[in-house]
């Protein structure tokens, strides 16, 4: 997004010295906003710092000194569960992105370079599952999948998140602008086959397209909570998001855990952070590609 | 925090799901003939999945695991409070719910009128022994089936701050209205201090409260449901509340909140009725109270009498579709009634047990209280004077429709009636929408 701006950039600023006043106003929305989402993602990192006797007790932003003893106690909680529902999170997130990157990518290409009986008809399709919020879809998946033996299996929860219209449309829209037919047709003059002018020509053209959509699904895969929440009985297959939450709703007779679901929630931040700035990269050649073309 | 409003969300959607389901007939009935043919020949060792949020259950289950080869319990830890009977109702509409099931006990009536636990009247004739007549009668329904084997009860008793009242001249109210008095009198010496707070956020307490002075808010008569969460008993309690709360002399933050955990610990809230599960709460929350809070009975409506309410506690339901019925049974019976069992509840799920014997094996006063020797005596002494009601098929219902209507009125510090009146609506008009027969 923010690089579809940059061209107009400097021209905004000009006229921003025009107009005086007016010009900070849409810096200091920007600084609002970036406010409004890290607040509570340093508080959560100054909390996570803190023992349980100092949480509530400290002022908010005031660092505490019971981060390690957080971490070690996290980390026998219930023997080291926490660090099992991080490698499912891993499972889920990582093989989910990478199955729906791939399926994503596969038909992407296909919807955008071939014409074939009902392709718009499709595409279509595809645009009215965007639409629909997968939220809605939890409980009906989870009934079909109880009636096929699936439920709480780690099937439950990767073969949902797999087809993903917003990433199908993301690669055809990608592969339409990324992928020149001559290119294409170049190919097929050399005789090369449908499979290998996918991976051969359009699969290396797409990359940046498909990293932005492995970014995409990884991370909502990551945060998903619902689905897996009804899926899934056995806490040996919780992500994170499901474990951390059977540590908050422990029930009000037992004592709380704030501090443990604290540093955990920091803990399972971090492999996102990284992700993103590993990734990034990848990202802003994708956005400037697709842009200039 | 996303989490607890996407659970909102589940839930909701969960129960509609349910509502839709209910119009349904349920594919998967229980085969008794096929369960009992199962049980009494087991090939090889059973195995059995419990759905459960209490602490450390494994550790529990693994002492049963080594004595009993042949029954093997898998302990899936679950999230607790509503989400979870919400998340057990799906899976048995669905089809593949846990052997066994941890059920709070105003919950049980819903999984009952769902078909969702299995009457156990034949396999836990014996369990009955083992527990109070009212405890017993929260599994039972006030009918003949037994539809779970009681695991912790929470009889209600007042916890204050013994230093504080020393220091602000208070004696102890056993009263309600010396109760209010006291409320006025701490506000006069300290501006800064509240007797008490009155949560909008919980109802299960104030349905304890309710219980307390004699509510009945559901009762089955013939084949119908009588409903009267408004009954004089409750409207005297929300109204006693209003007036204090609309006085300003009680605090209205709900609790379990960092601001009311604050106050807990700096001594600014002075007391907290609640049920006998407390200490682990005030042990985690206000670790600064250490020794300083103590319990008593709670105050009566009218002097002289002697009665409490119930908080909370749970159960162990057995699904209706479990082929290991008796299998599930035994094991349910020995977790909520064996002395080693209930042992180890109190040590590793830090549960008050519900059967009778579970309180003579609670001598040493837990160490928060150290000020209080003789506190697990005082707490069956105010155990035995608990009573409950029979809880209806739709207590999410009522207790969303408490929550809603009470922050209402606190925040317009209008009459606490009012509100009580529309939890009684929307009881009813649920009941109806869901075609239970209800009596006038």
């Amino acid at each position: 997004m923010s690089t579809a701006t940059l061209p107009i950039t400097p021209a905004g600023r000009r006229r921003a010295r025009r107009r005086g006043p007016y010009g900070v106003a849409p810096t200091a929305i920007l600084v609002l906003g970036a406010l409004y989402c890290l607040l509570p993602v340093s508080w959560v990192a100054v909390a996570a710092t803190k023992s349980k006797a100092e949480l509530f007790s400290t002022a908010a932003f005031a660092p505490g000194t019971g981060l390690l003893s957080n971490l070690a106690d996290l980390s026998t909680y219930r023997d080291g569960v926490f660090w099992l529902w991080g490698l499912n999170t891993l499972l889920y997130a990582g093989g989910g992105a990478l199955l729906s990157t791939a399926v994503s990518a596969v038909s992407g290409y296909a919807l955008a370079k071939y014409r074939f009986a009902g392709r718009n008809l499709i595409f279509n399709v595809l645009i009215g599952g965007i639409l629909v919020p997968s939220v809605v879809l939890a409980m009906p998946q989870y009934l079909l999948f109880s009636q096929i033996g699936l439920a709480d299996t780690y099937w439950s929860v990767l073969l949902p998140q797999i087809l993903h219209p917003y990433g199908i449309y993301l690669a055809r829209v990608y592969a339409t602008a990324a992928v020149p037919d001559a290119l294409l047709e170049a190919g097929r003059i050399d005789g090369a086959g449908h499979f290998l002018l996918l991976r051969k020509v359009a699969l290396p053209l797409m990359l940046p397209g498909m990293v932005t959509i492995f970014l995409f699904q990884f991370v909502a895969i990551w945060n998903n909570f619902l689905l897996p929440f009804i899926m899934l009985g056995d806490d040996q297959k919780f992500p994170l998001t499901v474990g951390l939450y059977t540590m908050l709703a422990a029930g009000a007779n037992q004592p709380s855990l704030f501090n443990l679901i604290l540093t955990g929630t920091l803990v399972s931040l971090i492999p996102l952070i990284a992700l993103f700035l590993t990734m990034q990269r990848y990202w802003r050649t994708d956005l400037s590609d697709g842009a200039v073309k | 925090m996303r989490t607890p409003r996407l659970a909102a969300a589940a839930a909701a959607a969960l129960a509609t799901v349910l509502a839709a389901g209910c119009s349904t007939s349920t594919g998967a009935a229980p085969e008794p003939d096929a369960a009992a043919a199962q049980s009494s020949a087991p090939a090889g060792p059973v195995t059995l999945t419990y759905w459960t949020w209490a602490p450390n259950m494994d550790k529990v289950v693994e002492v049963w695991n080594e004595a009993h080869p042949d029954v093997q319990v898998t302990v899936s830890k679950q999230a607790g409070g509503d989400d979870a009977a919400a998340k057990y109702l799906t899976a048995a509409k669905a089809g593949n719910p846990p052997d066994l099931v941890q059920a709070e006990y105003q919950m049980l009536p819903s999984f009952v009128a769902a078909d969702a636990v299995a009457d156990l009247a034949a396999e836990a004739a014996q369990a009955k022994a083992a527990f109070s007549e009212g405890t017993w009668g929260q599994v039972t329904l006030g009918t003949d089936g037994v539809y779970a084997i009681p695991q912790d009860s929470g009889p209600m008793m007042l916890y204050y701050r013994q230093d504080l009242f020393e220091k602000y001249g208070i004696e102890v109210p056993k009263t309600w209205d010396e109760y209010a008095e006291a409320a006025r009198a701490v506000r006069k010496k300290d501006p800064k201090v509240f007797l008490g707070t009155f949560s909008s956020k919980d109802p299960g307490s104030f349905a304890g409260l309710a219980q307390q002075a004699g509510a009945q808010w559901w009762s089955i008569s013939g084949d119908a449901w009588k409903v009267a969460v408004d009954d004089a008993a409750t409207v005297k309690v929300a109204d006693y509340w209003g007036g204090l709360v609309k006085e300003g002399v009680i605090d209205d933050q709900p609790y379990f909140t960092p601001e009311w955990n604050k106050a807990l610990n700096d001594g600014t809230l002075l007391t907290w009725p609640s049920a006998v599960w407390g200490p682990g709460v005030l042990a985690s929350n206000a670790p600064k109270g250490k020794g300083k809070w103590a319990i008593a009975p709670l105050p009566q409506w009218s002097a002289g009498e002697n009665v409490s309410g119930f908080w909370g506690g749970s159960s162990t339901a057995v699904s209706a579709t479990t082929p290991h019925k008796a299998a599930a049974v035994r094991f349910a019976t020995w977790l909520n009634t064996d002395p080693q069992a209930l042992d180890l509840l109190i040590k590793e799920a830090a549960v008050y047990p519900a059967a009778t014997k579970g309180g003579e094996l609670l001598t040493e006063a837990p160490e928060y209280f150290a000020g209080q020797a003789d506190f697990w005596q005082q707490a069956a002494a105010i155990s035995a004077t608990a009573r409950g009601f029979t809880f209806g098929p739709n207590v999410n219902v009522t207790y969303d429709a408490f929550k809603n209507a009470f922050d209402k009125a606190v925040q317009e510090k209008s009459a606490f009636s009012g509100a009580v009146r529309q939890m009684q609506d929307a009881t009813v008009a649920d009941m109806q929408k869901s075609g239970f027969q209800l009596a006038q």
